[in-house]
């Protein structure tokens, strides 16, 4: 995973200050530098880092933190507090015009991700029984049209197009005029890719504006961008007036830094996440989650919600329960490989689990399907004593269970180490959410109390 | 002979209208960067621990990352101590020089490799939307008109529209591409790509591949399949394994170096966008820390947004103001 020692060391200058029965003026300067060089490294943009700092600092300092009883939990709960704020509170939906179609103008620079983008909003959309119509305005990027009519076709959705040859104000326009002929609920207007400083391509944007007078104006922006992020929204926005930001290609390892920095320039909501290629990888935006990414503590809750869909409720609680209790077992460990592989691609969702970069056995279990059949073996040649109590698992056992299951011995240690890591692994988690009152979160900042 | 002199130097050997159309696409860059790093010593009277912060910034801002901007920081106050300088008006050379030491031997030499007397491979391979299959536009438009005979490989058989996009590159610049259809294996396409090459007696095949994330293990899988058929058909080939990276890119770009670089052997880099994002620091980074050449660098959409990556002239764009006024007070 990109930044592991990034959340180490955040947490351990927490965990400083949390023992500090004092803290100097000294030690705080050294935590805020630590803080800093986490959000620097996660590509938050410079001047966002530093108003964040600065608020921390006066806020620790003007509240006569240092001089309290506990100032150490003060301090960490000014920068989860600041931190919280700064990525925005609410999740914050599509708008939904009363006067239907919803004009919905997608843009962005050069390879962000618009028309794939636009693309999973049809799929978002018809989720909920929803029409729309795509409308091809880029007419400058090779093929670009020839990609949203296949993304049109695969997703049984009109594409409104007049060619590469036609000015896109009026593809635009007539294509809204075509969406509310045909009585849709919504329409989606691709833009071509362009720079920020294009004020030849800008003033098209303004001018597509003027005419369709958008719903949504929404600016997808590559979850990877650095701290040109900054410069990229604050044109766009003052532009174009923009009401929402799509982060994409987030099912990367970047730790996303520059959903903080476009945030905090336009103070526009992130309204939704792209987690992959196809389709249906288009999810809500969450800002405590982004939050925690940033910050490079996984994504539990996300983890949690996609086993409660694929898993049925009773036995999501069981397993939360089991997890956080630390009994579970090798039984479970087997329903869980189950269920997993319903909910999707394994990679992804161990992407999600804090720290899983760092458990050399879990990335290992990573892709490989054969060996996914492999441990299903071994596990079915445990007797119910072994699968409750590893622990007994001593060399003669392996033996047998190797045997039993068609495997080596290797094969067996493999696993039952991997299955080790992963105790160890919910252990870290069943630590991290104790402690807090806030139960129904689930999941919280290692260094909140 | 000042250190600017000597650059000044060898960038006036080159050929002015590249180096002219390299300070255009740069220009941005140089201002902003160069112009907040004098406004930073300009307006100091001693060189304190409030300087290095801001300098730090400014490199950061710059997304030179966090790594070698504290390693470049670093040496710069040993420097201070050892030449015993207080002035902060003399940290600008230095700090200018520092950063050109800090690029990779390899980047002296940053031609691509072409084979002289048979085919040349290249493997094109990155993130999803740097601009991978926009380079391959631009570089066939380019060896065609050096009089090259260039065959296109369409293995980009994943995206939506990617083959058309290609072949449209290939009407616009007139030249051959080779595909399958949408969905088929890409080591194939690429087999096929280098057995029509040889046949048509082609000089250069560019080869495209799928956008993918390095953290996709399947997917790096499918790009190394692809790699090794390249190999195992032209015993000395690819000629180049080019990652393409988005200049906007922040520290994740490190990532992808090293992630594409491990699957399949990268030899250099096309850094792309720098028309629009102002900032080269990232170079410095890549080369620095991975040392990777940038060959080539795209400076727009049109076939011939495209240079050669020149460090001398990297570095002159870059600190174009600060070496002007240098020269001025000799
Ligand atoms: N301004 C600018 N735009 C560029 C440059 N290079 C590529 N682009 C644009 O970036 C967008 C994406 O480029 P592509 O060549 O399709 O990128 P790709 O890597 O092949 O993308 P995928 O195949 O989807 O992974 C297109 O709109 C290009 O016109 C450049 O140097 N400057
Ligand atoms: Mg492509």
């Amino acid at each position: 995973m990109a930044f592991e020692g990034l959340s180490e060391r955040l947490q351990s200058v927490m965990r400083k200050l949390r023992g500090k029965g004092k803290v100097t003026e000294a030690d705080l300067k050294e935590a805020m530098r630590e803080v800093r060089l986490a959000l620097l490294e996660a590509d938050v943009n410079f001047k966002v880092v530093k108003s964040f700092i600065d608020r921390v600092k006066e806020r620790a300092i003007g509240q006569e933190v240092l001089k309290s009883l506990t100032p150490g939990q003060q301090v960490i709960k000014v920068v989860n507090e600041e931190l919280t704020a700064l990525m925005g509170g609410e999740q914050s939906k599509l708008v939904q015009s009363a006067n239907p179609p919803t004009k919905i103008m997608m843009v962005g620079l050069q390879g962000a991700g618009k028309t794939t983008t636009s693309g999973k909003l049809v799929r978002y959309l018809q989720k909920q029984n929803r029409r729309a119509l795509l409308v091809a305005a880029d007419v400058y990027r090779p093929a670009a049209i020839r990609q949203l009519e296949i993304l049109g076709a695969d997703l049984n959705t009109p594409v409104f197009s007049l060619g590469d040859k036609e000015d896109p104000v009026v593809i635009a326009q007539r294509g809204v005029a075509k969406a509310k002929e045909e009585n849709l609920d919504y329409v989606i207007i691709d833009t071509a890719g362009r720079l920020h400083v294009d004020q030849e391509m800008m003033d098209e944007l303004k001018r597509i504006r003027e005419q369709v007078e958008p719903d949504e104006i929404l600016l997808v922006v590559d979850a990877m961008t650095g701290q040109d992020a900054v410069n990229v929204a604050e044109t766009f926005h003052s532009e174009l007036g923009l009401t929402g930001v799509v982060l994409t290609k987030l099912d990367g390892d970047t730790r996303g830094g520059a959903a903080l920095s476009v945030k905090a320039v336009t103070q526009c909501p992130i309204k939704f996440v792209g987690l992959g290629e196809k389709t249906d990888a288009l999810e809500p935006f969450y800002p405590d989650r982004m939050a925690s990414r940033i910050l490079g503590m996984g994504d539990v809750l996300t983890l949690i919600e996609k086993a409660q869909a694929a898993v049925d409720a009773e036995k999501a609680k069981e397993l939360e329960r089991k997890m956080r209790t630390l009994s579970f077992t090798f039984d479970d460990f087997l329903d869980q490989l189950q269920q997993v592989r319903k909910m999707g691609p394994l990679e992804d969702m161990l992407a999600m689990l804090p720290g899983a970069g760092q458990i050399k056995g879990l990335k290992n279990l990573q892709v490989d399907e054969k060996q996914l059949s492999r441990v299903e073996a071994i596990i079915r040649s445990m007797t119910p004593q072994e699968k409750e109590n590893p622990e007994i698992i001593n060399a003669s056992r392996r033996k047998r269970i190797a045997n039993g299951s068609g495997t080596t011995v290797q094969d067996v240690n493999r696993l039952l180490k991997q299955f080790n890591d992963m105790k160890k692994m919910m252990k870290q988690f069943s630590q991290m959410s104790k402690g807090g009152k806030r139960k129904k979160r689930g999941f919280r900042f290692p260094f909140m109390q | 002979m000042s250190f600017f002199r000597k650059l000044k130097e060898s960038v006036s050997k080159k050929t002015d209208s590249v180096t002219q159309k390299f300070m255009t696409g740069l220009k941005k860059t140089s201002t902003q960067f160069v112009g907040a790093i004098s406004d930073l010593f300009a307006g100091r009277s001693k060189i304190d621990e409030d300087l290095y912060e801001e300098l730090e910034e400014i490199l950061i801002g710059a997304d030179v990352g966090v790594t070698t901007t504290m390693e470049l920081t670093e040496r710069l106050r040993s420097e201070v101590k050892e030449r015993k300088i207080k002035e902060p008006s003399e940290l600008q050379p230095l700090l200018m020089e520092l950063i050109s030491e800090m690029l990779s031997d390899k980047q002296r030499e940053s031609k691509l490799n072409l084979n002289e007397d048979g085919l040349t491979v290249i493997l094109f391979v990155g993130v999803n939307g740097v601009g991978k299959t926009t380079t391959i536009g631009k570089l066939a438009h380019r060896f065609k008109s050096e009089g090259k005979k260039v065959v296109l490989a369409a293995g980009d058989t994943f995206r939506a529209g990617a083959i058309e996009q290609l072949e449209t590159w290939g009407e616009r610049v007139g030249v051959d591409v080779i595909k399958h259809q949408a969905g088929a294996d890409p080591a194939a396409v690429i087999y096929d790509g280098i057995q029509a090459a040889r046949a048509r007696k082609a000089d250069i095949l560019l080869c495209d591949t799928a956008g993918r994330l390095q953290n996709k293990v399947n997917l790096m899988e499918e790009l190394k399949k692809v790699y090794r058929v390249v190999k195992r058909e032209v015993p000395d080939g690819p000629h180049e394994v080019l990652l393409v990276l988005d200049a906007t890119t922040g520290q994740n770009a490190l990532i992808q170096a090293k992630q594409f670089g491990e699957a399949v052997n990268v030899s250099g880099i096309v850094l792309t966008k720098l028309d629009g994002t102002a900032k080269g620091g990232i170079v410095i980074a890549i080369n620095h820390e991975l040392n990777l050449p940038v060959k080539l660098v795209g400076l727009g959409e049109k076939a011939d947004d495209l240079q050669d990556f020149d460090a001398d002239q990297f570095l002159h764009a870059l600190f174009k103001e600060a070496m002007e006024e240098e020269m001025q007070a000799e």
